[in-house]
């Protein structure tokens, strides 16, 4: 039986499970402005916080008087170190294992730091007390450049001074953090030694910022009565605040409720814990009323989680004929005041060591240099599995560098390099084993949908015309093909602040049929409401319409490590799935007794257990639902629910090939995308619409970062970038149409095959933006140069290859 | 502070009469004085276009206004343009279209859209590209958010047509 017969299919609509575009149950409220975000709550007596920052980079603070702010009608407290200091709060560990000063403690490491909190009745009187407080502060010298940090004798972390070893090894000098070394540097070296070619570069990737919409916030609610407090926030991992927030402040965990209500985009930036979270807390306890804080938009971009600010050098080996043989890569990583990046606890440079790519190459040594400045700490995964953009971007332009050295086409040189099909699961030279893939399939239906050859003669003709002076355009074309690492991650090398890395899913089903699921993640935008309950409706044949979905409530979902670096769909829909099918291990054996035969006697099939091979002998979901709580069934328990913590065995490795056709006005450096094609693989599909949509956002962000998208620092550590004037966000006009499509290689350990996609499009976007602004100057010697390529700096590439003579 | 002015503002057909003080921006006396807390602040600069509102029938960025400014106005916000069960054909189309994902600026971006459709009933992809400018989304990319513009034109134009050949007969 189970042939697909039309009532059958019939039935399998109705779940609107696996593989069905179905629309968002979110959108109901989003469209008639009845989201729940953050700033949205009020309560009684609500007080608000805000901050006073340091305008300067490096300083010692001499003193902080309050009087004047204090004297202020409608001001309640302002909060200094000092204060925080008794309870142990005026420093707060980090992700990365360093700690981070919740408030100036004696000086300032960067522009825009948090010096005192300010408590105030309302908004305006808290922004009026904010300019009341009078800081008094000696400057210092200012380093905003990595290597110049590295041979100062400034010392800018002087709470570590004399500390030779950090939490990740030996500290070389009192502004390094860390190195991080993975392969084997020896036969690296010796391959490099020895090969036919060797190619060097030097690339940055330089500082960004997630910016979502929505900024990072909180309202933090201490009841005196009964001892607990609780916590809203745009948190995008909350379980994890609630247990910082506990060991911080002693206050024990039960008596602690994080919530994340609706979120406004993350994209990494709501992973930390910031000290404005600590600070209301704080505020609250003291002052016993609820304490919102809200940052404003230039504060989030001077303060709250950078992203990349990586100096990558590269050198790689191939023969004659173009094989890679090995590469080396070092890396100078620019972490700012305070090692904050949001990492699994052994991998101080993330997942760094996936930058052999897509690449079957044989032998490979990464260091990575973690290093102290005058700027801010942060160091998140913007829209990326941690620090894969770097990895992706870094490997994509070494092969297109390669390409040059050897004059090759950089579409052939990934071919013959590509890791192959059987050869999976595949164990890199860095120590990762990809668990599936299919690259020359989906890089061969790329080049073909685009025309590949024929796009590559048009741009020969176009140099052509160039040269003869009838065309001020040249035309490049991008290519990138990248594989992302995600799902972090196995517990056993995969932990935040010691706590491992699986999530989960709790399920109940109600009498009548209908469904609640509970999981440790949280969306910010991504769908989880809609597309979990296509997971669940799949395994347990209960319409999706009919599960509610929620999460983000640590009073009642069950404990998970949240939703970043593309973990939801491959760890907690994985926990969905298992969950799901606990249900219907326990459902099975219902329908048998209700059918009266051995529970080896039934099976499922779609929304239903059947007798085998007496189809019309069943009992649905809805049957067993209610029987399950009406009926006192012999050696069962009554009920029907299951909870799931899934520990995965290994991470997802989903995988696309994107190619990028663009004209660039010479004179005036102007881009214009005029095709973009991405195909992506994320293994088994669970709603098509929301992983387009997805795909074209990762994609529009990835033309930010790779086109202007920049937090710049002067000499002076003065943010340059921190207003959405100067900080590049595109609009509807600069943002093409993308062209998707997909190829389909389930991942052979996730229990429905699914690898995760919201990141993958900037992963492989970034590149492919990239390479095809550099190669539309490759016939005029150009070998690389550094993103973002914004107007200007395409105009200066032009100019420095004399194109404007 | 200075003295509280006596403000009247007509938000989605109901009259409102408060004290604010002349510094008070537009955003927050509607989201915070009257709770209507559709329309967002995502940056203050009037870059992103979270707060638009539509006053006396110009789409306004309502986080760079005072509210004394808008004395005596007539102001739509997301919760004025469709009801449960009553939406507007935009609502419908930006969630048919999956014109959003976290939902953040989508107030600001429905509300800009339906004077966009006043200003252009028929517009082409790329006068809603240039008419929607003034509004960020982080999330979608704008392409189902253009598609869903087009189809809801589409659509009122196709009622209005209904409703030309209707008032003929």
């Amino acid at each position: 039986m189970n042939d697909l017969t039309p009532e059958r299919e019939e039935r399998s609509a109705n779940l609107k499970g696996l593989g069905c575009s179905r629309k968002r149950v979110e959108d109901a409220r989003f469209t008639q402005g009845k989201g729940n975000y953050v700033d949205d709550l009020k309560m009684p007596g609500m007080l608000h916080g805000d901050f006073v920052r340091s305008p300067y980079a490096h300083a010692r603070v001499v003193s902080v008087n309050k009087d004047a702010a204090l004297a202020l009608d409608g001001v309640v407290a302002v909060l200094t170190a000092e204060d925080l200091a008794p309870l142990n709060l005026h420093w707060m560990p980090t992700l990365a294992g360093d700690k981070q000063m919740v408030l100036a403690d004696g000086k300032v490491l960067f522009q825009g730091q948090e010096v005192a909190f300010v408590v105030a009745r309302d908004r305006y009187v808290a922004a009026d007390a904010v300019e009341l407080v009078e800081v008094e502060y000696e400057e210092l010298p200012v380093l905003t450049d990595p290597f110049e940090s590295l041979k100062s004798d400034v010392v800018l972390r002087e709470d570590l001074a004399g500390q030779t070893t950090g939490p990740h090894g030996p500290r070389k000098h009192h502004n390094h953090i860390f190195t991080w070394e993975q392969g084997d540097e020896t036969a690296t070296n010796q391959v490099m030694d020895s090969a036919d070619v060797v190619v060097e570069e030097s690339m940055y990737y330089h500082r960004t910022h997630p910016c979502p919409l929505e900024t990072c916030g909180c309202v933090a609610s201490m009841d005196k009565v009964n001892g607990k407090l609780t916590l809203w926030g745009t948190f995008q991992a909350p379980h994890v605040v609630r247990t910082v927030a506990s060991m911080l402040s002693g206050i024990e965990e039960h008596n602690i409720r994080v919530i994340s209500p609706d979120i406004g985009g993350g994209f990494g930036n709501k992973v930390g814990v910031y000290p404005g979270y600590i600070c209301s807390i704080v505020a609250s306890i003291v002052t016993g009323q609820p304490v919102k804080w809200v940052e404003d938009r230039m504060e989030n971009l001077m303060a709250t989680a950078f992203a990349r600010d990586y100096w990558m050098t590269g050198k790689i080996a191939a023969t004659k004929e173009g094989k890679i043989t090995g590469l080396h890569c070092q890396v100078t990583a620019d972490h700012g005041g305070f090692d904050a990046c949001a990492d699994p606890t052994k991998f101080p440079a993330g997942f760094m060591n996936i930058c052999t790519g897509s690449y079957d190459i044989p032998v490979a040594y990464l260091a990575v240099d973690g290093v102290y400045t005058n700027k801010a700490p942060g160091g998140v995964s913007y829209r990326c599995s941690f620090r894969v953009t770097e990895a992706v971007y870094f490997i994509e332009r070494m092969i297109e560098v390669l390409a040059i050295e050897l004059d090759m086409d950089s579409a052939e040189l990934r071919r013959i390099n590509f890791i192959r099909k059987e050869q999976f699961p595949y164990q890199s030279a860095l120590g990762w084993e990809y668990d599936s893939g299919d690259y020359h399939t989906a890089w061969d239906k790329a080049l073909k949908t685009v025309d590949y050859d024929g796009l590559r003669k048009e741009q020969a003709e176009r140099v052509a015309a160039f040269k003869r002076g009838e065309t001020r355009t040249l035309m490049g074309i991008g290519l990138s093909f990248f594989t992302e690492i995600v799902g972090a991650g196995p517990v056993k090398n995969c932990d935040i602040l010691g706590m491992g890395m699986f999530d989960s899913c709790e399920i109940r089903i109600h009498p009548t049929g209908s469904a609640i699921a509970r999981l440790g993640t949280i969306s910010q935008g991504q769908g989880h409401a809609t597309t979990f309950a296509q997971i669940l409706a799949s395994e347990i044949g209960i319409p999706a319409d009919s599960i509610t979905i929620e999460e983000g409530d640590t009073d009642t979902a069950p404990y998970g490590l949240g939703t970043y670096g593309s973990r939801s769909t491959p760890v907690a829909g994985a926990a969905a799935a298992m969950a799901g099918r606990k249900i219907r291990a326990k459902a099975q054996m219902i329908a048998a007794y209700l059918l009266e035969v051995h529970d080896d006697d039934v099976e499922f099939d779609v929304d239903r257990f059947v007798v085998k091979g007496v189809p019309e002998r069943f009992k649905t979901m809805k049957d067993i639902a209610y029987a399950a709580y009406n009926q006192a069934i012999p050696g069962l328990e009554p009920g029907l629910e299951a909870v799931s913590y899934y520990d995965p065995p290994n991470m997802t490795y989903p995988f696309g090939a994107y190619v990028c056709v663009m004209d660039i006005d010479v004179d005036t450096g102007v881009p214009d995308i005029r095709r973009f094609y991405a195909l992506d693989d994320c293994g088994t599909r669970i709603n098509p619409m929301i992983i387009e949509g997805q795909v074209h956002g990762g994609l529009t962000e990835a033309l930010a970062v790779a086109l202007g998208q920049e937090i710049a620092y002067d000499k002076m550590g003065n943010v340059k970038n921190a207003t959405l004037m100067d900080f590049f966000l595109p609009t509807a006009w600069e943002v093409p149409n993308f062209e998707t499509d997909h190829t389909v290689t389930p991942s052979p350990h996730h229990p429905i095959g699914a690898k995760g996609v919201g990141e993958s499009p900037h992963v492989g976007g970034v590149p492919c933006f990239s390479n095809a602004v550099q190669d539309a100057f490759r016939a005029f010697g150009l070998r690389h140069t550094n993103m973002p390529h914004d107007h200007w700096r395409i105009w200066q590439t032009a100019n420095d290859l004399g194109l404007h003579e | 502070m200075s003295d509280k002015m006596h403000i009247k503002l007509n938000v989605n057909g109901e009259d409102h009469e408060f004290l604010a003080e002349p510094r008070d921006l537009l955003i927050y006396a509607l989201r915070e004085k009257l709770n209507i807390t559709g329309p967002h602040v995502g940056c203050d600069t009037s870059h992103c276009g979270a707060c638009t509102v539509t006053l006396n029938g110009k789409s306004v960025k309502s986080c760079t206004m005072f509210v004394a400014q808008a004395n005596g106005a007539e102001i739509t916000t997301i919760e004025g343009i469709g009801q449960p069960g009553a939406l507007h054909v935009l609502q419908e189309s930006f969630r048919e279209h999956h014109g959003l994902q976290c939902g953040f600026c989508t107030p600001g971006m429905i509300t800009r859209a339906t004077k966009l459709l006043e200003e252009i009933p028929n517009p082409t992809e790329k006068e809603v590209r240039f008419g929607m400018a003034g509004n960020i989304c982080r999330c979608t990319g704008y392409q189902n958010i253009v598609k869903s513009i087009l189809a809801a034109a589409s659509e009122l134009n196709a009622l209005s047509e209904d409703q030309k050949v209707e008032a003929a007969e």
